[in-house]
């Protein structure tokens, strides 16, 4: 409170717009200014970081047991030069690496495994889940994790659960078809009102299934379990 | 005496001020990117509100407090870092407590930095005033900038998802007006917002005219 | 190619920065009284994006791997630098595009939309090819926006609104009908 005394008396502040003021004083500003803001804000960082990891922890496990049929456990496996492997190499980019998610079921049988997605969907970037038998290539199903579709049309992809469903033990390529899909197991039917948004999911499923499934193959192939 | 320096006024007109005669929002148009990105629902809103309240008033605090030491050719860097560092703790301060309501801001959480109002009220007025001065106007600006959002987002939300924070207003046989949380609503309730408010206005100096 | 084909028609057009996106609104009311200076700040825009995303690119890339929760710190202050620097260097260079552009040149450090690019650019781990696409794109799109609106207040000018309109109301309801006629670009980059 001492400085609002000072300065309701009038006392004249140091630097007036009109003074030149020395170099040396506009770098220590600055540096004090830097200093403190950073400070600042890595104290706050170490504080708030357990939980934000958490939480990030919390929604990836989430997904894998929603798309793996609730799995006992499942390994982490990071895509490193073409190749799956079972332990991320050190760098500050491991956090950036493609992953699936193998799961297995209380007995040790595999599963299947998990791959995120993301491409184009009606308007932004849709972004999935994709759970899969990388043996038979048959699906699980999927999840949307992000998506900016139309509210009450494309965002049916996500709420629709009868679309949804559709997925599970379907043998991509898929393709979508309007009305009522002839047991094919190659056929989805698309939501009316959003066959741009279907169409994405079944690109998006696709090519996740294309580009994971001899990477998981090879890796199983290799001796794992 | 700064030169330039507002009046001086007691702390509850400094704080109204931001409320009502100069809202932000309403009035001065200043953080129109947030307001029209968030308001799609209204936790999202008072979300967005709360936060610029706390870096209006962290770093109107800050910028007072030194005001004595930041060098005029400075300045303007020396207030962005203070912003800056208010909105990097309030993203994560947000993450780590709300979740999913850091996730639907995105990068609209980060771009409060950008808000011309930030910038605006440390160079108009913390560096011109005493601490307590200075607070009670980002707190002032800061309420009148979430009560602007929570009206435009509670509009919004009711009509385009037929429920108020999530909670179902008008029964399964609603038909949501999409459009209203589609980015053309935001500009249209907004729009249609200040439009009614210059028509309420015009309408009471009409009548102040008729008794004169 | 069609990633960067899908990354350019996608923010000019189907997620416009300012009509969709809501970024770089400030300009957008501001400065479309008339539509010679709206093009030009759009232009000088692009300009800026387009250093952004290098810069921004280069701090990823080498800076704030070690140390991502500077980001917001480290961008705003090397944007801030660029804006002073494009300022200068407009000021020796040409003349007479600095004194038309006046005070709107600063101005544009404030601009969400630049920042919005550094960040949109990092969240969608964009490589420098990408980011530079994703920054024409954008900054086009701005100036695009920037153009219709400019164009449409100009004529509103000499037409006969009503009082209450002649304010900001009327100008959000046009953006509001810009708006929904760029929603109609929805689905271009998605077609199988």
């Amino acid at each position: 409170m001492t400085v609002v005394h000072q300065h309701q008396h009038g006392a004249p502040v140091a630097v007036t717009p009109g003074k030149a003021t020395p170099t040396w004083r506009l770098l220590v500003t600055l540096a004090v200014a830097g200093g403190l803001s950073g400070w600042l804000v890595v104290t706050v960082y170490q504080i708030t970081r357990p939980a934000v990891e958490r939480y990030a922890a919390q929604r990836v496990a989430g997904a894998v047991r929603e798309v793996l049929e609730r799995p006992a456990r499942w390994d982490t496996l990071y895509l490193v030069n073409g190749a799956l492997v079972s332990k991320a190499p050190a760098g500050p980019n491991a956090q950036e690496l493609p992953i699936a998610y193998v799961g297995y079921d209380a007995t040790g049988k595999r599963i299947g495994a998990a791959v995120t997605a993301a491409e184009p969907g009606f308007q932004e970037l849709l972004t999935l889940m994709i759970g899969f038998d990388p043996e038979s290539g048959a699906l699980l199903g999927f999840k949307v994790l992000d998506e900016k579709e139309t509210p009450g049309l494309g965002d049916k992809i996500e709420t629709d659960s009868s679309f949804r469903t559709q997925f599970a033990d379907r043998l991509p390529p898929l393709t979508g078809v309007k009305g009522h899909p002839g047991g094919n197991r190659n056929e989805v039917q698309t939501i009316t009102g959003a066959t741009i948004s279907s169409r994405a999911v079944i690109r998006i499923v696709n090519h996740a299934v294309a580009k994971w499934r001899p990477l998981l193959q090879a890796y199983h192939a290799g001796g794992a379990p | 005496m700064v030169p330039g320096a507002p009046p001086p006024a007691t702390v509850i007109a400094d704080m109204w001020r931001g409320i009502g005669r100069e809202n932000p929002v309403l009035v001065q148009f200043l953080g129109m990117c947030p307001t029209m990105a968030v308001t799609n629902t209204l936790a999202n809103g008072i979300a967005m509100g709360a936060a610029t309240t706390f870096v209006l008033v962290g770093s109107g605090l800050f910028v007072s407090l030194f005001r004595k030491y930041i060098a005029h050719e400075v300045r303007i860097t020396s207030y962005i870092l203070i912003i800056a560092t208010f909105v990097t703790l309030a993203d994560m301060i947000l993450a780590a407590t709300f979740p999913a309501i850091s996730k639907a801001l995105g990068p609209f959480m980060p771009l409060i930095v950008a808000n011309c109002l930030l910038l605006g009220r440390a160079e108009a007025f913390a560096a011109k005033v005493a601490v307590h001065r200075a607070v009670a106007d980002g707190l002032g600006m800061g309420l009148g900038f979430t009560l602007s959002l929570s009206l435009l987002s509670a509009l919004r939300e009711t009509l385009g998802h037929g429920s108020l924070l999530g909670h179902p207003l008008f029964g399964p046989r609603f038909e949501p007006w999409v459009f209203m949380v589609m980015p053309p609503g935001g500009f249209f309730a907004l729009g249609v917002a200040l439009l009614a408010l210059a028509w309420i206005v015009e309408l009471r100096r009409r009548r102040v005219r008729a008794v004169a | 190619m069609s990633n960067l084909a899908w990354i350019f028609v996608s923010t000019l057009l189907v997620n416009n920065f300012t009509l969709v996106m809501f970024l770089g609104l400030c300009s957008f009311f501001g400065v479309t009284a008339k539509i010679e200076t709206a093009w030009r700040l759009g232009l000088a825009n692009t300009f800026v994006l387009l250093l952004t995303a290098i810069f921004a690119w280069l701090l990823n890339t080498f800076v704030l791997g070690a140390a991502p929760y500077l980001r917001i710190v480290a961008f705003i202050v090397v944007i801030a630098s660029a804006v002073q620097f494009v300022e200068m260097a407009v000021r020796k260079y040409l003349p007479v595009l600095f004194r038309q552009l006046g005070i709107y040149l600063p101005l544009i450090t404030t601009n969400c939309a630049i920042l919005g690019l550094a960040l949109f650019q990092t969240s969608r781990h964009y490589t420098l090819i990408e980011g530079l696409v994703f920054a024409i794109g954008a900054g086009l799109g701005l100036t695009l926006a920037l153009s219709l609106m400019a164009s449409i207040r100009e004529r509103i000018e000499v037409a006969d609104v009503p009082r209450i309109a002649r304010r900001m109301g009327l100008v959000l309801v046009i953006a509001s009908s810009l708006s929904m006629a760029f929603m109609g670009f929805a689905g271009m980059g998605s077609a199988p």
